[in-house]
């Protein structure tokens, strides 16, 4: 009994949000439809107390090793269960706006939560299954969550079924990772994988690595990511880009870093291989774009490589490169996509690229905002993207992969050009005759400036207590 | 002749590329593609099954019972999918699911 009671304090994070996720479905039912304000207002609330448990509860192992409590999920899920507060907030305002508010969107943030904070803390081969179920099945729902708008429709359904096919294609591989090793537990399969490198267990493995580099969208398995984000509502799409990546790459670097840590010689080549495509992808697939959010899922794709990258080098400040660059990412994404939440004519948002010309005359300080967060994704110093970058090319540099870190420097240059193109049309394009921009939601605009503070000069300061603490998260992750 | 261990994978292996390929050869029927999840699924669950019988150790059962539940949720939230993509569409052919491209 008393085990029960240690394993229950341990996973309270989770049940908090599993229990009062229902609570709220209960709420919201017998509120009726108007009260997706006050459903949203306390799913905030519950995701900050989930931080707050996170953050102050004890650490430890519990259900026989397969809930695994330690600094690495006390840190990913901190930032998960904020980043999805977050898109709550963006949320709910848009979606009151157009008119398609319902309760049952943050509800399904929260339940997603639970799921992103299960991927965070598995110690097992189940319990990492579970955990991208729970968390997958939501998102697919949250995907076609417009449900009178077509491509709305359409992004959930391909999101769905790309979805489950990679998690057959993960499952698969969990399976042979389980016959080969003979036991779920990471700790038993790090003992095993490091003195027998059978065949079924490298083939279970690249598996398993297929399936995980789907959900953080890593070229090749990047399909599903142009049409989502394009398809999908833009705070759907805020959550999508920030959260969901945050616990697969956690998820990828406790079982690569951890239970395959012995194996490092052979994934290496996989993940490198992963990093080089996405940073093709994504740099040579963005120049063609028109629409922003299509341009910002291209986006995404070349930045998961160089957060590949930091795993890819197998060390332990390699893992803690890709802490500090996934929590510097999520960042910018929640401006940039609140910057497109706070921009429309007429009510229509605006989606188009070249519908920001001439913007800096309307809307001199959210064109402030756009530039400051483009040239920090593009890495420029001293903005928040560089940082990541850095850490991420030292860590990888560091392993003996500096090519590999220069064809991302390449990469960066090749992207720079659609960062650098939306910067020119805001600046120095003259603005067609239109309608005047609407007025910025307040929530919308707060977020986006103070992210884009953020990006610069706030990340310098930021930089000194987010370091230490993706240090102390890393430690026991890869070699040295 | 006895059933060992390797028969079990190869059966789940066939199985699993029949519902890999129902996926990507298909071109026609979006329930075929659910039916080719739940193949995918199933054929990982006979792999669970038969090492857990072959390693003597119970968690691999415990797995296929999730996988089991899983499988009915992902048909339930797919479905539901599927549905409000009919209503917009007005049919679930795949080849028209295409109005976003690039």
């Amino acid at each position: 009994m008393p085990d029960l009671i240690t394993a229950l304090h341990l996973s309270a994070p989770e049940a908090t949000l599993a229990v009062g996720g229902l609570v709220l479905l209960m709420v919201g039912a017998f509120a009726g439809e108007k009260s997706s304000r006050l459903v949203s207002t306390l799913a905030v609330g519950l995701l900050v107390a989930a931080t707050a448990i996170t953050v102050t509860g004890p650490l430890g192992q519990a259900f026989n090793g397969a809930y695994v409590a330690d600094p690495l999920a006390v840190y990913a899920k901190a930032v998960i269960f904020l980043s999805s507060a977050v898109a709550i907030v963006l949320g709910d305002g848009w979606m009151t706006r157009t008119r398609i508010a319902r309760f049952e969107f943050p509800i399904l943030i929260v339940l997603a939560s639970a799921g992103m904070g299960m991927m965070a803390s598995s110690g097992d081969l189940i319990s990492l299954y579970v955990g991208i179920e729970l968390h997958s099945l939501a998102l697919y729902v949250l995907a076609a969550f417009h449900r009178d708008d077509l491509k709305a429709s359409e992004a959930g359904l391909k999101y769905f079924v790309l979805g489950a096919l990679s998690s057959g294609l993960l499952l698969y591989g969990a399976s042979l990772i389980y016959g080969f090793a003979g036991s779920m537990r990471f700790e038993d399969i790090a003992a095993y994988a490091a003195t027998n490198p059978s065949t079924g267990l490298i083939f279970g493995l690249v598996f398993l690595i297929c399936g995980l580099a789907f959900k953080i969208s890593a070229a090749p398995f990047h399909m599903w990511t142009p049409d989502v984000y394009e398809g999908a509502p833009t705070p759907v799409v805020a959550l999508f880009a920030t959260a969901p990546k945050v616990a697969a790459m956690v998820l990828i670097a406790r079982t690569l870093d951890g239970a395959f840590a012995g194996l490092h010689d052979q994934w290496a080549q996989v993940l490198i291989l992963i990093s080089l495509i996405s940073f093709v992808v994504g740099a040579f697939g963005g120049l063609a774009q028109k629409d922003f959010q299509r341009l910002l899922a291209y986006s995404s794709i070349a930045n998961i490589g160089y957060a590949l990258l930091g795993i890819a080098a197998g060390t332990t400040l390699g893992v803690q490169a890709m802490l500090l660059f996934m929590t510097l990412y999520v960042i910018d994404q929640f401006g940039f996509f609140a910057i497109l939440l706070s921009l429309s004519r007429n009510g229509r948002p605006i989606r188009k690229i070249s519908d920001l010309a001439g913007l800096r005359k309307e809307r001199p300080v959210t064109t402030l905002a756009l530039t400051v967060l483009s040239l920090s994704v593009l890495g420029m110093p001293p903005l928040s993207g560089f940082w990541g970058k850095w850490a991420v090319f030292g860590a990888a540099a560091d392993a003996g992969y500096w090519m590999v870190g220069a064809a991302g420097l390449v990469a960066s240059v090749v992207a720079g050009f659609y960062y650098l193109r939306i910067i020119k049309l805001m600046w120095f394009d003259p603005a067609p005759e239109q309608a005047p921009t609407d007025k910025a939601p307040i929530e919308a605009k707060t977020i986006a400036w103070a992210s884009a503070a953020f990006a610069f000069p706030l990340v310098i300061i930021g930089l000194t207590w987010l370091e230490p603490l993706a240090a102390r998260a890393a430690t026991g992750f890869g070699a040295g | 002749m006895v059933v060992t261990l390797q028969h079990y994978l190869a059966v789940a292996a066939i199985l699993f590329t029949i519902g890999v390929f129902g996926i990507f050869v298909n071109r026609k029927n979006v329930i075929i593609i659910l039916m080719s999840i739940e193949l995918i699924l199933l054929a990982v669950n006979i792999n669970f099954v038969a090492f857990s019988s072959y390693l003597n150790e119970v968690s691999g059962q415990v797995m296929a019972m999730f996988v089991l539940t899983v499988a009915a949720a992902e048909a339930a939230v797919g479905l539901a999918i599927l549905v409000t993509f009919f209503r917009n569409r007005g049919d679930i052919a795949v080849d028209d699911a295409s109005v976003m491209k690039g």
